[in-house]
């Protein structure tokens, strides 16, 4: 399978679900294109409501309309989604405990030369906080037309994390995905990897690499950041007692900080954490971006030989 | 400004039209659309209007510009450029890894930059607060310029600050509306009408005027009443065209956010030097 961005997997997937429920509508705030909402516009012109640039607006509508018994997704850029509207998902959609699924797109540093005022990486961190919120970040096409079903098809609010650069296939159709359910893509005894959206595929490569040299890892694919799968990290943990967390997101609050709160409380043992070290994104192609913050296989590599040696020390 | 001077404006947005087609086109991506229907506004604020001096880009009394619709960036750099804060060369390394020409506007890497901008819907807001700290600092000199899109218009945010500029007066400050009809998904008034953007602003408690957002002379001449304004904020809604100046790219919604490739630069660079003539 070709590479293609998770984002292409919202638009395509809310028309399949809206030829079966009519409860399913879609806003976006002027972003349509982008996002690929504009293919759902093109088939339910009258379940599409573009809210023009008012992200708050469009998160407030988007919670009235869960209220009046709809399904809305509601879709912008990742930064805008959760930073400009945060009091409205906050105060209108978790307090309520409404079905809002928020499908955000152009999430990370792979956004690229926009720079660092889009390129965001606390979203995850901003969601995960809140009560209610449940928080998918899906890894390549198919896992993100599963994490959307999921969205669609589980009461309450969700925040569907999606990517703006092609990610390599990792699923085939006979997948299956489940809230609450990392899948394992590789197995290992010597130090768990666990990753999400745009860092699996890295962190796969970087097994491979190990492998060259013995190291045999095990790699979770964490798409259900909120709920997390505490089961299938702690076994994974208990087995090989080293662990490396890998996100296109900053390392305060999101995949990372969570693993580290599940280990910290429930199965203390050595661990590193790959993300973005506190600080802003810049301009710059995505892959060379990737490199200069350090989200690459070799530095996932690297990570799981801290990791190791510090559980051997 | 005299008819020397006006031709003089007109011959520097060629230039900045030039140089928006080049660092786009190097760039490989950007927003080449509402760069365009910018220039003559930005062209003239910095040739004409603002008192600004690229050696001291710190200079208290100088007049500041805030380019809310940070994402035309280009039109910005290509200014500055003009009027020496950086060499012409590094233009091309907009959007490049380390470079001072982020996508988006960066005060913090490149001097001459007031305020870091990208976020849609907050430069009037930075004006008012850039301007109330000049009225308490009895700083009395300067204007704060601030230049929004209109599909900028409808953050909500916008109108917050349009209430607080009328309430504190704040004569100093100088809004500038992009007024070309056009954002991402569309037309304005089919995405989000924003209704009638003049009176809209005069209920707010604005002085308004209009003008033709492509002529020098009109906008220099609302330009400078405006700077001269003590009656609390003024806004002036220009009427553009997005892409304006070259023929493929006017008018249309597609050169919002797309770079033009190789040929496509050729022929509009092309394009710039037959009106130059
Ligand atoms: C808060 C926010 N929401 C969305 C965007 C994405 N965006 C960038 S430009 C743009 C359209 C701007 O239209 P307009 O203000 O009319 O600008 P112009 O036509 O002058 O380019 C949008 C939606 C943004 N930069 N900021
Ligand atoms: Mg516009």
């Amino acid at each position: 399978m070709a590479d293609r961005a998770t984002r292409e997997a919202l638009g395509a997937t809310l028309i399949e679900l809206a030829a079966l429920r009519d409860d399913i509508v879609v806003l976006d705030a002027d972003l349509a294109k982008a996002t690929t909402t504009v293919k759902f516009k093109a088939a339910y012109p009258d379940r599409f409501f573009d809210m023009g640039i008012a992200e708050q607006d469009m998160m407030a509508t988007a919670a009235g309309l869960a209220v009046g018994g709809k399904t809305p997704f509601a879709s912008t850029f990742a930064v805008f989604a959760t930073g400009r509207a945060y009091d409205q998902i906050r105060n209108s959609i978790c307090y309520a405990n409404l079905g809002v699924k928020i499908a955000a797109t152009h999430a990370g540093i792979t956004v690229g030369p926009d720079g660092g005022s889009h390129q965001m990486v606390e979203d995850i961190a901003l969601m995960r906080a809140l009560p209610n919120m449940r928080v998918l970040v899906p890894s390549d096409y198919l896992s993100a037309v599963a994490a959307i079903r999921i969205a669609a098809q589980t009461p309450g609010p969700f925040y569907v994390r999606l990517g703006r650069a092609a990610v390599p296939a990792l699923y085939t159709e006979s997948a299956e995905f489940e809230l609450g359910r990392a899948n394992v893509l590789r197995t290992g005894a010597d130090v768990t990897i666990v990753a999400c959206g745009g860092m699996v595929w890295r962190a796969l490569a970087a097994a491979g690499m190990l492998a060259q040299d013995g190291i045999e890892a095990d790699v979770i694919d964490m798409l259900t950041v909120k709920p997390l799968d505490a089961d299938t990290l702690l076994a994974s943990s208990g087995k090989t007692g080293a662990v490396v967390t890998c996100e296109e997101h900053s390392v305060i609050g999101g995949l990372g900080s969570a693993v580290a709160t599940e280990l910290g409380l429930n199965g203390p043992c050595p661990m590193e954490m790959v993300g973005v070290q506190d600080v802003f994104g810049t301009s710059g192609d995505p892959e060379p971006l990737m490199t200069h913050f350090g989200l690459t296989a070799s530095e996932i590599a690297a990570a799981a030989r801290r990791a190791i040696g510090r559980r051997t020390a | 400004m005299s008819q020397p001077d006006i031709a003089h404006v007109a011959h520097v947005c060629q230039a900045m039209r030039r140089d928006i087609i080049e660092m786009v086109a190097a760039a490989g991506s950007g927003h080449p659309g509402g760069s365009l229907s910018s220039v003559e506004i930005v062209a003239t604020l910095y040739a004409s209007v603002m008192n600004h001096d690229p050696a001291r880009p710190d200079m208290p009394e100088r007049d500041r510009f805030v380019l809310s619709k940070g994402h035309a960036a280009p039109v910005l750099y290509a200014a500055l450029a003009e009027h020496g804060y950086l060499p012409r060369e590094e233009l091309v390394t907009l959007r490049k890894l380390g470079s001072r020409l982020q996508g988006h506007p960066d005060m913090r890497k490149l001097p001459g930059v007031e305020v870091s901008t990208g976020s849609l819907g907050q430069g009037l807001a930075l004006a008012n607060g850039m301007a109330l700290a000049l009225r308490l600092d009895g700083n009395t000199a300067p204007t704060v310029f601030c230049l929004m899109g209109d599909g900028e218009l409808q953050e909500g945010s916008v109108w917050e600050a349009a209430m607080a500029a009328a309430h504190y007066r704040l004569d100093n400050v100088v809004a500038i509306v992009d007024l070309n009809g056009l954002q991402i998904d569309g037309a304005t008034c089919e995405v989000m009408d924003l209704g009638n953007v003049p009176e809209k602003f005069a209920a707010f408690g604005w002085t308004v005027m209009t003008c033709d957002g492509h002529s020098v002379a009109e906008l220099q001449d609302a330009l400078e009443r405006a700077k001269a304004a003590t009656e609390g904020p003024v806004v002036i809604v220009a009427r553009t065209m997005k892409g304006r100046g070259i023929s493929f790219m006017e008018n249309l919604c597609d050169w919002h956010g797309k770079a033009p490739n190789a040929d496509e630069a050729e022929r509009a660079l092309a394009e710039l030097s037959d009106q130059g003539e």
